[in-house]
């Protein structure tokens, strides 16, 4: 048992050794921890969301140098998508000077962090992913599901599938299958889908599938048979190239494929090349080069040679989304340094408050440079999504093209859903909501 | 010299049969639980105790039931984390669904749910053995992916599929600092592993070892083999059972099927086999190896490369950090078969003629 006190005595002194210098290097700038996966099943997705995360820091780095003078510094760690990895690194880098938000990169992580975010108070941006109910800001204090959960993303393709056939009430008598991977993050929509299938009178038919999803021979086995009117694809990572081969060799018809915005970038349909074409998409944000922020971050980072991944990924669909979210993560700050003080370095909590008050209007899209990018979006302490629209996208074979307009999700069916979910977990967990008069302190 | 045994004379059989006959041992063992219980608390960060302790005393609590299967009774199981899902759900079900059910039974409930379930799928250890029976109990861990994704009234009816306790107290004690999670979990691991000890030096212990070494020969000196293996499997799911609740209650929180999968199964198996198979304190060696080596190459990787000027992308560093664990575990292989228990007696034998080795 001595090599295990040598080992805790090595580690007290690496601990030690890391984070000394670091400490004191860090001590008037902002830190963002980066939790990440590069390598495991999900790798193809998680890196270019992880690129887009990074070269943003470096781009207002390079360009503005910080936030209102306040230094950006940020370390990467690699959780690989497992849980028990995501948490070590959450509690290796929650106790940095001048940590920001974490952005867990996972519903799994998330789940985990939910509890520990609470008890150390250190906001979760999760965007686009994570707990359906956090949208309930008075339930879920430090939860940030900016732009859009599952269930929002749900209910937008079952309103474009209800405009496609002519009205919702077409749908009666259709048949909707969800083909998802066998997680938390795959089963988030199916409460949604079954409510608007009670309202609506389709059959939905739930199909799952194992993760990490390469084995799906089964699934379409059952679709082959069921015979679908639609398929909602609720994969990530390599499950989601999987499935369109597979429909490609089932032959199901791609056009009635509809992913949710996770299986809608351009790993997931590369490889199928053409056996794609067709396939639709949720899309909170375009694939492109054009918008002037990616145009920024060609000339401050690329072009001299600091880029973290492929120049040619830069502005892919994960890629912008990891720009998106690291956007956000700054606005917050500087949100909140208009209140706590411009050029200072913001706790955990003054975040919070920035994170309740962004109010990206068009105005300071356009200034960001993310015009046509996302729609602007305002936050409040009770609404932690700020905004609920996104639209559809189809692969072309070679690119990801816009397919319809813009869809908002249907407050009247998911606010009393969200408020009653919330009302179970507080329940479940013994907590209380938040008071009303905590919304404007920073603690 | 450090080991010199001279002079310590056992005159009586409760003597001779003692833990640690050695008085170095004890006072060495007695030392490391004052530094465990006392001293580190005091000096451990929340970060070295929530990230690294506290999951190294799950993961070693772990390996001493799967050591007692795998390493003692000689049966291969890859269903290891199976029995800690079972024993984290079984635990769950009981604290929730019982108003007022206080913490530690609710764990030890747990663990018995997991003795129930590896009792099940220990009886194909009666007619295969070998690899055989890992495959079989591989079924076990298919089984509990399925019935935990799918068996809604074992989740609560939670619709993600994902739970989560909150609120630990023991008799009025919350469980809820850093250091109190590591207490806690510190005494399950100590009286387990001395229970473990105890249990592997007595006559069911015995019988195990007989079974492992031949167990036709076990049965011609009259062992029940029946009766030794579906033991062993009781009390090694029990044990693994009580690590699951731990990992599930005190390290994650909230939780899903995942945590469980078959990769745990098999880090489980791997820190037996190269802490030591048949070792109580391989147990320990082998989680610390499998747990903390990769956070430790995870950080210091960067740290040496920034020494020498050369900036290491994330990628690279897990890259590597995968193969250096790689080679080293092939390389500990090599070396010493036996485990890393076996390279401490060897040098504990060492020392017992240090400085003067024949």
């Amino acid at each position: 048992m001595k090599l295990r006190s040598l080992l805790a005595a090595a580690l007290v002194a690496g601990t030690a050794l890391a984070s000394a210098p670091a400490a004191i290097a860090q001590a008037k700038e902002q830190f963002f921890p980066l939790l990440s996966y590069r390598t495991g099943p999900y790798a193809p997705n998680g890196t270019p969301w992880a690129n887009g995360k990074q070269d943003y820091l470096k781009m207002v780095m390079a360009r503005d140098g910080g936030i209102n003078g306040v230094k950006l510094t940020w370390e990467e760690c690699e959780t690989g998508y497992a849980t028990d990895r995501g948490v070590e690194c959450y509690e290796r880098l929650k106790s940095r000077p001048g940590v920001t938000l974490f952005d867990p990169q996972s519903t799994g992580i998330t789940f985990a962090l939910t509890d520990k975010a609470l008890h150390d108070k250190i906001p979760l941006l999760t965007l686009g992913y994570g707990l359906s109910i956090s949208a309930d800001g008075m339930a879920f204090p430090w939860n940030f599901e900016l732009m859009g959960s599952y269930w929002t993303g749900a209910d937008i393709l079952v309103q474009h599938l209800g405009k496609k056939e002519g009205g919702l009430d077409k749908l009666k008598g259709k048949k909707i299958a969800l083909v998802y991977h066998d997680s938390p993050f795959g089963k988030e929509p199916i409460p949604l889908l079954q409510e608007r299938a009670r309202m609506h009178g389709f059959d939905l038919s739930l199909i799952p599938v194992t993760a990490p999803g390469v084995e799906q021979k089964a699934a379409w086995l059952q679709v082959r048979q069921q015979r679908p009117d639609y398929v909602f694809l609720w994969g990530w990572g390599v499950m989601n190239s999987t499935a369109l081969k597979e429909a490609q060799a089932t032959g199901y018809p791609r056009e009635k494929m509809y992913g949710v915005w996770w299986a809608g970038a351009e790993p997931d349909v590369k490889d199928v090349g053409a056996g794609a074409k067709g396939y639709n998409a949720l899309a909170l944000n375009p694939s492109s080069q054009q918008p002037k922020v990616i145009q920024d971050i060609l000339k401050y980072v690329h072009d001299k040679g600091q880029g973290t991944g492929p120049k040619d990924e830069v502005g892919h669909v994960l890629y912008t989304r990891g720009v998106i979210i690291q956007m956000l993560s700054h606005e917050a700050v500087r949100r909140a340094q208009e209140r706590f003080g411009k050029g200072k370095v913001m706790t955990p909590e003054q975040v919070r408050w920035g994170l309740e008050n962004l109010n990206l209007d068009q105005k300071r899209l356009d200034a960001l440079g993310f015009n046509g990018v996302m729609r602007p979006l305002s936050t409040s302490c009770t609404d932690h999504q700020g905004s609920t629209w996104a639209r559809i996208h189809t692969w072309d074979g070679s690119k990801w093209n816009f397919s319809s307009d813009w869809y908002q999700a249907d407050e009247q069916i998911l606010k009393p859903m969200v408020k009653a979910g919330a009302e179970k977990y507080l329940a479940d967990k013994k907590l209380q909501r938040r008071n009303a008069s905590e919304c404007q302190s920073a603690g | 010299m450090l080991y010199r045994e001279n002079g310590q004379f056992k005159t009586s059989y409760r003597a001779d049969q003692q833990i640690f006959p050695i008085q170095q041992d004890r006072i060495f063992i007695g030392l490391l639980l004052a530094v465990a219980f006392v001293v580190v608390p005091g000096l451990a960060s929340d970060y070295l105790f929530r990230a690294i302790l506290i999951p190294f005393l799950i993961m070693a609590l772990a390996a001493l039931g799967v050591n007692i299967l795998v390493g003692y009774c000689g049966q291969i199981s890859l269903g290891s984390g199976a029995f800690m899902a079972v024993g984290a759900y079984g635990a769950y079900n009981f604290f929730v669904r019982i108003p007022g059910m206080p913490l530690v039974p609710a764990i030890l409930l747990g663990g018995l749910c997991a003795t129930a379930f590896g009792i099940l799928f220990g009886l194909p250890s009666l007619r295969v053995k070998g690899l055989y029976l890992a495959v079989a109990t591989l079924a076990a861990q298919f089984f509990s992916d399925w019935m935990f994704l799918r068996v809604k009234w074992l989740l609560n009816d939670s619709p993600s599929g994902s739970v989560g306790v909150t609120n630990l107290q023991v008799l009025g004690w919350p469980i809820d600092s850093a250091a109190s999670r590591y207490w806690f979990c510190l005494v399950f691991l100590v009286v387990m592993a001395l229970l473990a000890k105890n249990l592997v030096r007595s006559a069911i212990g015995r019988e195990w070892m007989a079974i492992r070494d031949m167990d036709v020969a076990a049965a011609v000196i009259g062992i029940r083999p029946m009766y030794a293996k579906l033991s062993a499997f009781a009390v090694s799911s029990f044990v693994v059972g009580v690590a699951g609740a731990l990992w599930a209650f005190v390290y994650l929180g909230t939780w899903e099927p995942a945590a469980f999968s078959v990769d745990l199964s098999f880090r489980l198996l791997f820190m037996v086999i190269i802490g030591g198979l048949g070792s109580i304190m391989g147990a320990f060696f082998g989680a610390a190896f499998i747990v903390v080596l990769p956070i430790v190459l995870n950080q210091v990787l960067p740290l040496l490369a920034s020494l020498v000027g050369v900036e290491f992308s994330t990628t690279a560093v897990s890259h590597a950090e995968l193969m250096i664990f790689g080679a080293l575990i092939v390389w500990f292989l090599a070396v010493e078969p036996h485990g890393l228990a076996r390279l401490w007696s060897t040098g504990k034998q060492k020392l017992r003629l240090w400085p003067f080795p024949h």
